[in-house]
């Protein structure tokens, strides 16, 4: 906590030593710069180490395809983040919004007809996971493991525990929406620059994102100004089914198969490219534009680790320290930047 | 209970027959309180007599149990809200100031009725030109000192008030809610929101004024109603009751729990 001493006595001019000035571009986006370097120093890092293999185009082609698959929920995942909660259920509503597609698609519905379906269904999870946290206040962290058991039981049940072959003569448009190529760039990472615009006018200029951070800052605080708290987290996680939809259908198309286990192995992934981003884990604060750059930061390191022919084995000890050291680092920069102590917190 | 005669008039704001309880503690019962048009009305009471959780009623925050009744303008309104008590026209600085420490003092300042341009888009542009007009014009800070993108957590206690403050005169509203206002500001700051609280009056608003300190409630009030444990405990018209009076009263209903 800051200290606060609240003044009692006379005190009409401030001093003129107190007076602190418009706080800098690098005071303001310590975080983004921060992220930033992180990945400038490891892709330095990994060119130096396996050039033959980075300075090869396929890398980066790989990387552009895999990384929004997770990245897509990161960002969604930020805003909930920063409202003070939790999300683990994402991996769940991949697959079942994903089954709800498939099913529906198979029985012979148009594929629009079904894509909404599916969106639809992502967002009704993120209704109950949000009306279950902030109507009846139970706790994100526990409530959306028992959603994600409910959701991944549901679906399993559906799809009766087999898969469904995605093949691009069946389902052309959705090969073209979710893994074509325009201009030669891999459309996955399209998506992903167009979600971050949105996400960001969404969270910087919308009175939704406003209220994403106040609430997200003092729940109390906010209810009091006549800010409905409930149905600002309630959005935030139907934001995150609607992208974890998009993602589980991106996910399987890439893969030509909808397998019914889809989602598992995102949920670190996901949640370590929100915090390396510098979002909060205690709310209030968080950058839409940190999310998506330690998204790629964590692809990297997936792509990175295998392709320059170092064993597997290192991926997660890289991941560990990339995490572990630049989030140590973000939060000292950042208390320095905001002259606060280091203890007293 | 005093009955004396009010204001002419339909009240700005009635509760009527409002009680609130709080799983075991009971913090309002059978509240009659109505403020009118043009009219200061102070609201003093022991610690813990009720005087926050009636603000707060009178707010939207809290809903009264079932039987109290909510009056704005001479309507019976059923689904109070803070939003809704907002929009027409009433403000308040909480007790607990309501801020949010981590944010710029431009989203603090705008909190819940943030300003949007004519494509929907945020205004942020205008929340922070506005915040630091107001920052220099009303709460004397030179821009200088504080800028609108510090965060309220770096500011003093003082200033955090003042932040406050400003935010409930910003709206222009016909009610303005002050829960002691003057908690440790400066002498020359506390002046200051005494002189605004009578300007509320001559520019023919409402207010509600809660303060330990009767040296500052007194002079500037119209009405005062006193709450004791709950329930109000007495009402009296300014003119019917000298300082004195009241401090001895008051003194009183601390000792014995009735006005009489
Ligand atoms: N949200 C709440 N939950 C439980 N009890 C509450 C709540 N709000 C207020 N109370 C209780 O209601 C009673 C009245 O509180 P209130 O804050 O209205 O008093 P007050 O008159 O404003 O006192 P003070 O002068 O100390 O500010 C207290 O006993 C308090 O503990
Ligand atoms: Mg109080």
């Amino acid at each position: 906590m800051v200290a606060e001493t609240q003044p009692t006595g006379e005190k009409p001019k401030k001093p003129q030593d107190n007076r602190v000035g418009k706080p800098s571009f690098l005071r303001r986006y310590v975080s983004q710069v921060g992220i930033v370097g992180v990945g400038l120093a490891m892709w330095l890092a990994f060119v130096i180490a396996a050039p033959q293999v980075f300075t090869n185009q396929n890398i980066y082609i790989a990387f552009a395809q895999t990384t929004p698959q997770f990245g897509i929920i990161a960002i969604a995942l930020t805003f909930v983040v920063i409202t003070g909660e939790m999300d683990l259920s994402f991996p769940s509503i991949m697959a079942l919004g994903t089954a709800v597609f498939c099913l529906l698609a198979q029985g012979g519905l148009a594929w629009p007809l079904a894509l909404v379906a599916a969106f639809g269904t992502g967002a009704l999870c993120g209704w109950i996971n949000g009306t279950l946290v902030a109507w009846l206040n139970i706790p994100s962290l526990v409530i959306t493991i028992g959603t994600s058991f409910l959701f991944r039981g549901l679906e399993l049940v559906m799809m009766d525990g087999t898969g469904v072959p995605l093949t691009a003569q069946e389902y052309p448009e959705m090969h073209a929406i979710f893994r074509s190529s325009p201009f030669g760039i891999p459309v996955q990472t399209l998506w992903m620059i167009i979600i971050l615009i949105g996400a960001w006018f969404l969270l910087n200029r919308s009175r939704f994102g406003a209220h994403v951070f106040l609430v997200g800052d003092n729940p109390t605080s906010a209810r009091l100004m006549g800010i409905n708290a409930v149905s600002v987290k309630t959005r935030a996680f139907m934001l995150v089914g609607v992208m974890a939809t998009f993602s589980g259908l991106m996910t399987s198309i890439y893969g030509f198969y909808f397998w019914p286990t889809t989602g598992e192995g995102f949920l670190l992934n996901t949640i370590a490219s929100v915090f390396l981003g510098g979002t909060s884990v205690f709310g209030g604060t968080g950058s839409v534009a940190g999310t998506f750059f330690a998204s790629y930061i964590i692809g990297a390191i997936n792509a990175g680790v295998v392709a320059a022919g170092i064993n597997a084995f290192y991926t997660q000890l890289a991941f560990g320290l990339v995490i572990v050291v630049s989030v140590v680092l973000q939060t000292l920069i950042d208390r320095r930047m905001k002259r606060q102590s280091l203890t007293g917190r | 209970m005093t009955q004396t005669t009010t204001p002419p008039g339909t009240p700005v704001i009635e509760l009527r027959n409002v009680s609130k309880t709080f799983g075991e503690v009971r913090s309002l019962s059978g509240v009659d309180f109505a403020v009118y048009p043009g009219e200061i009305v102070g609201l003093l009471g022991d610690n813990g007599a009720g005087k926050s959780t009636l603000v707060k009623t009178v707010m939207g925050f809290h809903a009264p149990d079932p039987g109290g009744e909510i009056w704005f303008n001479g309507e019976r309104i059923d689904d109070w809200s803070v939003a809704r008590a907002r929009d027409l026209g009433i403000e308040t600085i909480y007790q607990e100031r309501a801020l949010c420490e981590k944010q710029p003092i431009w989203r603090n300042m705008f909190m819940g009725r943030e300003p949007r341009t004519k494509w929907g888009l945020l205004d942020v542009a205008r929340m922070r030109s506005e915040s630091a007009r107001l920052m220099s014009d009303h709460m004397g800070f030179t821009s200088a000192a504080v800028h609108p993108d510090n965060v309220v957590a770096t500011m003093s206690g003082g200033e955090k008030q003042g932040v406050a403050i400003t935010r409930a005169l910003y709206f222009d509203a016909n009610l303005v809610i002050l829960d002691e206002p003057t908690v440790g500001l400066s002498l020359t700051e506390t002046k200051k929101t005494l002189d605004f609280v009578s300007g509320i009056k001559t520019a023919g608003k409402s207010a509600i004024f809660i303060d330990h300190n009767i040296f500052h409630v007194y002079p500037v009030v119209d009405r005062l109603y006193v709450l004791d444990r709950g329930k109000v405990a007495g009402i009296y018209q300014k003119s019917e009751i000298s300082m004195d009076d009241l401090i001895e009263r008051l003194y009183h209903v601390a000792r014995t729990g009735s006005l009489n």
